[in-house]
């Protein structure tokens, strides 16, 4: 007879035995031990039908097709260049890929793309032993000039982004600055020098509190209150782009 | 370093500001604590924003130098814990570490406020060697301020252990502590650009164009210097950042008590 350990919502930490028996079958973030359902991550339990899954709550970001990310360029070689996505593996941007131009065989591609620039880009494919394709071509893919890069936890991006985006365009509007997020946790973000602050200031508290219920409220009202500082005299120390 | 960080930087600093909005010339929030170690002769935290450094003092009787017959000594090592930073492997200390350990040993050392002559209990045979150990729990920039202040603050509260008949017994404390003339402090000052900076954080240090580290007495005298960083400075520069550095161990200097 199976027993399952757990409560929708619990909390449990690797190793921990989720439930006992053949009945349940392991989801996400789950792997069978003989007789047992384990926990391979720290997560929520999902009870889903009698598939038990977790949802990360740390880790690092693992990278899906057609995710939106920021990355790092690292290397550059002979057909295109090297990526860090902030994650165990690295991605390839390939000169088919990066640009429509006609790029004339032996050129210099650092004039495109150079070490240490960050991009935004898109995956295209992942195989099955992890090595990543992006692509350029695509609606607000780009070099990425200015601004800053912060990172957060990619399990918080959902959190962070809100429903249809509204979490993120609610602190856009409020701090007057761009920001992208990528799925793989870099964020950039660009505008005057307070309005900046704020973005990061109120990230690293959606961040922290991503768990708890009752988040775009509070974030509205870290917002609103801190908002008066940065909109004095606000045009004059906006850094020109 | 990436190039758009880097230029962010120094577009922020025209603004005199910086990436968390502080001033150029302004600490984060500093806070200092004293005997947080109870098997130490003496010891200090010091939480600098998110940098967190303890260090460590213990006392050994030893034969002295033949150089210096007559005085004991300080050592100082520092270790970077691989948990205090991504970057910080395990194994015998690297550049970073000596060059931390030496910052601080300098500082003191050279300010001549402690003096050595008092550490010898028998010429020729027997002196106090004191050892400073620098351990770094998070490294979130400007490691060198942080553990000069806490070797300092460790060194002020130190109270020697009970010593008869040639052996120390490290259990019973005596009342008597170091004899400081003075409190040395080191200041790191920054140049990026063509800005001056203090107190950088991990991203700002990633930055650096030049660093100069002062130390410095309360009367503003001069005790050691050590310049980093991969270009060279004019000697403008530095008298300007020697003065910056004395300004702010003032500032520091009220700390340690």
């Amino acid at each position: 007879m199976s027993k399952i350990n757990v409560k929708d919502k619990d909390i449990v930490v690797p190793g921990e035995v989720l439930a006992v028996g053949m009945d349940s079958f392991p989801g996400i973030g789950t792997y069978r031990g003989g007789e047992n359902i384990i926990s391979a991550m720290l997560g929520l339990v999902q009870l889903d039908g009698r598939t038990i899954k977790l949802i990360p709550l740390s880790g690092r970001y693992i990278p899906k097709k057609y995710d939106t990310i920021i990355c790092k360029v690292t290397d550059v070689n002979m057909s295109g260049w090297r990526l860090d996505i902030n994650s165990p593996y690295s991605a390839m941007l390939s000169m088919k890929e990066a640009t429509s131009q006609f790029i004339v065989r032996g050129a210099d591609l650092t004039k495109f793309y150079d070490i240490g620039d960050y991009v935004v880009c898109k995956i295209i494919n992942v195989t099955s032993q992890k090595l990543i394709d992006v692509t350029m071509k695509g609606m607000g893919l780009r070099k990425l000039k200015g601004g800053r890069i912060i990172n957060v936890a990619s399990n918080k991006v959902p959190r962070l982004v809100g429903k249809q985006g509204s979490m993120v365009s609610m602190i856009k509007d409020a701090t007057k600055c761009d920001i992208m997020v990528g799925q793989n946790g870099l964020i950039w973000i660009n505008g005057g020098p307070e309005g900046e602050l704020l973005a990061v200031n109120s990230i690293r508290k959606i961040e922290q509190e991503s768990h708890l219920s009752g988040l775009t409220d509070r974030i509205k009202e870290f917002l609103d209150k801190n908002k008066p500082k940065f909109t004095n005299d606000n045009n004059e120390k906006t850094i020109k782009k | 370093m990436s190039n758009i960080l880097r230029e962010h930087i120094i577009k922020l600093f025209e603004a005199n500001t910086r990436l968390d909005g502080r001033e150029l010339d302004e600490y984060r929030k500093i806070s200092l604590d004293v005997d947080v170690i109870n098997t130490a002769e003496g010891s200090a935290r010091v939480l600098l924003g998110e940098t967190d450094v303890i260090v460590g003092v213990k006392v050994e009787v030893m034969e002295p130098y033949p150089d210096t017959p007559d005085q004991g000594s300080i050592m100082v090592g520092a270790e970077l814990l691989p948990l205090s930073n991504p970057d910080f492997e395990l194994g015998p200390p690297g550049q970073e570490a000596i060059e931390l350990a030496r910052i601080v040993d300098r500082g003191i050392r050279e300010s001549k406020c402690l003096d050595f002559k008092k550490l010898c209990i028998k010429e020729g045979e027997k002196v106090w060697m004191i050892i400073i150990d620098i351990v770094t729990i998070n490294d979130a920039g400007n490691l060198p301020d942080a553990s000069a202040l806490a070797a300092i603050a460790a060194l002020k509260n130190m109270k020697f252990p009970e010593y008869k008949d040639d052996k120390i017994d490290y259990k019973k404390k005596t009342s008597k502590g170091l004899d400081l003339k003075d409190i040395p402090l080191s200041v790191t000052v920054i140049k990026i650009g063509d800005k001056f900076i203090v107190d950088p954080d991990s991203d700002e240090e990633k930055a650096i164009d030049a660093r100069l580290t002062v130390a410095s007495l309360s009367d503003g005298t001069l005790c050691a210097m050590q310049k980093g960083g991969d270009y060279p400075l004019t000697a403008e520069d530095v008298s300007k950042m020697v003065d910056i550095g004395v300004e702010k161990g003032k500032e520091l200097r009220k700390l340690v008590k």
